[in-house]
């Protein structure tokens, strides 16, 4: 009796899963929403998760679709594991009347799994702030944009901070850093980059990996303690951030020459740290707050009729909740732009779409007319250029909320850009593809 | 009325030493080959092909791995992940750094390297046996990806770590659809699966099951401990390279030395705890439940939310979905802790008798 109800339960499931792709309708633009609501990365992937998913109901509420387009999605859960990621992509790619529009697979690993799948069906890998850091060189990946700014770009705006602070660029000569790192191809991803800048300008650097989860860091924080750095790195990832900052509080270093990148500086980074966290410094390429228009629109169309994603309304307005804010607002702007010029109030496809994002210019005429000014940096990708913004600003953890402490720090391109060009000219080689001549894009 | 043997003789020793003695298994294994190389690849879509079907095909040749070494000779080991990175590795060295490098001779040298490292981290078995010798193998699974991640030449100095498979060529042929890798991985699949079947009812197999139900007695029985344990671990270690390099080549694309953690080795051992320790087809049958049922929970509960109209909270069902999962693994352990193999073969069993079963 019972193996019947679990074979039916599957037939049931078999015939859902199939039928879903068949049920098509005009007029709707599908975007996957492939992201993880378990596991120890929860916190990141339900944020981003609820605030991309309330974008895309405030623009079907309020503007009823991108020019009469609605938006529709799935969720998946891919429990940040690659090969559920990949499962995701492939039953969530042909869905809606054109295909998946773009895809967010927001895991860098996920990220790596979809690159050439991705490029194979025409669709765009949007990786806004993690994946692979040398694919902003849109010639040899015509399918996959590291948006708004790399890590690479990231980790020069963290130093420029670091020399602000010392006071000048030269200052930071025979200054000694830490790159405590979540031992992974996320956190490893920067260190080339940090030894071609130390050699630069004179500092020295020491990586120190944390293996995954990252919540044993006894002996590392003895290791640095040891080092006694002006600065420490933290390139950390969920529970890893939390861990790394008591251990510092607990070794006796100060917070306020930790420095964490975007993945380490959400509220969910600091709070279980509790008083351990008061002083920590953390780069963002978005900011948190509530009071931006974009958000109070949000709060106006959607929580008042009751459709928010979020079940804890105190989470809206909070840094992973705003991110996935930034991505609805990349996703329907990328679009739009396709619209513009294949048609308008026509579903795009993914290769329109990739057009779209390639022309993308989101300038400060436009973020004012989305109410997110201050709320994100300016963008304009190109062909040649698939990261487009660059800068970071830096915010200080208080005890009770993220305060921005500079303006948008522009990343050292001249550095970053020839070492983008030569790693993606090493994986054209590997991989035998001959890139794009961007000057006859159109 | 299935299996209705009547009339079915055996006349030589040949024909009582076939793998399916029975004519109805013969037929419907045969049917399944049928289905699976000629078939499926053309009534199953890109979704089921390459993310159903391949991966459960690459997982089921790594629990076959395992399962050799563990289910047949008896010893426990936590480096099935570990070896299937060797494998993934150096099948992209091979083809990186030999130019002209047949692709099959990649995963065949991937596999032996992975032997090779599975002989050197099955030295301890000799000494020491059961938990402490999984507790020796964990050794193995975290050196292996320490190494692949300090040293930059494996990865030929990727700044993340990640490797990304080329194209698989055979002979001028390129393998590059959803169906074409799953054809080639179900035919490295099939022909491992028969050689391993035909390796378990060798002079070898039964060394190894001899070993495995008590060491002591085998080798007074004259059976070499030392070379008999060692060659377990390298055919399972063996098994697991190639499952690793066609986890990377015909199913990933792109891998970091991460996936292959300590939770891809216990997912593994999992697999052929719930499929059937000791038995090839437990080894398929495990991954199946492993691989694929994670996937139907999440279809299903998404088409329930769908059919009730009621939207859950999406964090819920991945939470229940995960709690469900758990559940049928219990559930499956009490009904038959010898594992799905067994409950198939006690299945298979009253066929055979029925009408009347006893």
């Amino acid at each position: 009796m019972t193996g019947k109800a679990i074979a039916l339960g599957f037939a049931a499931a078999l015939a859902a899963g199939l039928s879903g792709a068949a049920g098509a309708q005009a007029k709707e633009q599908f975007v996957p929403a492939n992201f993880y609501w378990v596991g120890p990365y929860a916190p990141g992937g339900s944020g981003i998760a609820g605030g991309m998913l309330d974008y895309f109901k405030l623009i079907n509420n309020r503007d009823g679709g991108i020019n009469g387009v609605k938006l529709t999605w799935e969720k998946c859960e891919t429990e940040y594991n690659n090969a559920r990621g990949v499962e995701c992509y492939e039953r969530s790619k042909n869905k809606g009347p054109t295909g998946a529009t773009l895809i967010h697979p927001l895991s860098t690993g996920i990220t790596y799994s979809l690159i050439e799948k991705g490029t194979q069906d025409k669709i765009p890998i949007v990786s806004i702030g993690y994946g692979r850091t040398d694919a902003a060189d849109g010639r040899v990946f015509p399918y996959v944009f590291p948006m708004i700014t790399t890590y690479w770009s990231q980790n020069t705006a963290k130093i420029k901070f670091m020399g602000q602070q010392a006071g000048g660029m030269d200052k930071l000569k025979g200054k000694k850093i830490v790159n405590l790192y979540h031992d992974s191809a996320y956190g490893k991803e920067t260190i080339p980059v940090l030894d071609a800048q130390a050699k630069l300008y004179g500092f020295q650097v020491t990586h120190i990996p944390v293996p995954h989860p990252g919540n044993e860091q006894q002996s590392q924080w003895l290791q640095i303690r040891q080092i006694n750095p002006d600065w420490v790195i933290l390139r950390g990832w969920g529970v890893m951030n939390p861990t790394a900052l008591k251990a510092a509080a607990r070794a006796g270093y100060p917070r306020d020459k930790i420095i964490g990148v975007w993945w380490s500086g959400a509220e969910e980074d600091v709070i279980p740290a509790g008083d351990a966290a008061k002083g920590y410094i953390a780069a963002g390429f978005n900011v948190s707050g509530s009071n931006y228009p974009v958000i109070q629109e949000i709060m106006k169309h959607v929580y008042a009729k009751g459709q928010g994603e979020m079940e804890d309304r105190s989470r809206i307005g909070s840094i992973y909740y705003n991110r996935g804010v930034v991505f609805g607002i990349v996703t329907v702007e990328a679009v739009r732009k396709a619209q513009e010029r294949f048609g308008k109030g026509k579903p795009m496809t993914g290769e329109q779409v990739r057009w779209g994002l390639e022309n993308l210019n989101i300038d400060e005429k436009r973020l004012k007319e989305l109410g997110a000014v201050g709320f994100m940096q300016p963008l304009k990708l190109s062909c040649m250029d698939h990261e487009g913004g660059g800068a970071v600003k830096f915010q200080q953890w208080d005890g009770k909320q993220w305060k921005v402490i500079s303006d948008w720090i522009a990343a050292d391109h001249k550095l970053v850009r020839p070492m983008i060009e030569e790693s993606a000219a090493k994986y054209a080689k590997e991989k035998g593809i001959t890139p794009r001549d961007c000057s006859k894009e159109s | 009325m299935l299996y209705r043997e009547a009339g079915q003789f055996r006349s030589s020793y040949a024909e009582d030493q076939r793998i399916f003695p029975i004519l109805q298994d013969r037929i419907a294994f045969g049917v399944l080959l049928v289905a699976a190389f000629a078939i499926v690849p053309l009534v199953a879509n890109q979704y089921w092909l390459a993310a159903i079907l391949t991966p459960f095909l690459v997982f089921s040749l790594a629990a076959l791995g395992l399962n050799i070494l563990t289910g047949y000779a008896g010893q426990l080991s936590l480096g099935t992940a570990a070896f299937m990175a060797v494998g993934a590795f150096m099948a992209y060295n091979f083809e990186l750094r030999v130019s002209g490098m047949p692709i099959l001779v990649s995963f065949a040298l991937a596999g032996l390297c992975a032997a090779a490292v599975g002989v050197v981290f099955g030295l301890p078995s000799l000494r020491i046996k059961g938990f402490y010798l999984a507790v020796a193998t964990l050794a193995c699974q975290f050196f292996v990806l320490w190494a692949l991640q300090r040293f930059g030449w494996f990865s030929n100095y990727s700044a993340s770590g990640v490797i990304t498979a080329g194209k698989i060529e055979i002979a001028g042929y390129l393998f590059e659809s959803p169906a074409e890798k799953y054809l080639l991985t179900l035919a490295i699949v099939s022909a491992m699966a028969l050689a391993a079947k035909n390796l378990v009812r060798s002079e070898t197999g039964r060394a190894f099951m001899a070993v495995r139900d008590m060491d002591v007695a085998a080798s007074v029985i004259g059976i070499p401990l030392m070379r008999t344990k060692l060659l377990a671990f390298a055919v399972s270690s063996f098994y697991c390279g190639v499952a690793g390099a066609l986890y990377a080549y015909c199913y990933l694309g792109t891998v970091e030395p991460e996936a292959f953690n300590l939770d891809l080795s216990f997912r593994v051992l999992f697999m052929i705890i719930i499929g059937g320790v000791g038995s090839i087809l437990g080894s398929f049958l495990g991954a199946a439940f492993v691989v694929l049922l994670p996937i139907f929970l999440n279809v299903l509960f998404g088409a329930l939310s769908h059919f009730v109209g009621i939207e859950i909270p999406h964090a819920w069902l991945s939470n229940i979905e995960l709690i469900l999962f758990g559940a049928l693994i219990v559930f499956f352990l009490i009904v038959e802790p010898h594992g799905l193999a067994r409950l198939w073969q006690i299945g298979k069993e009253k066929l055979r008798l029925w009408p009347f079963p006893y």
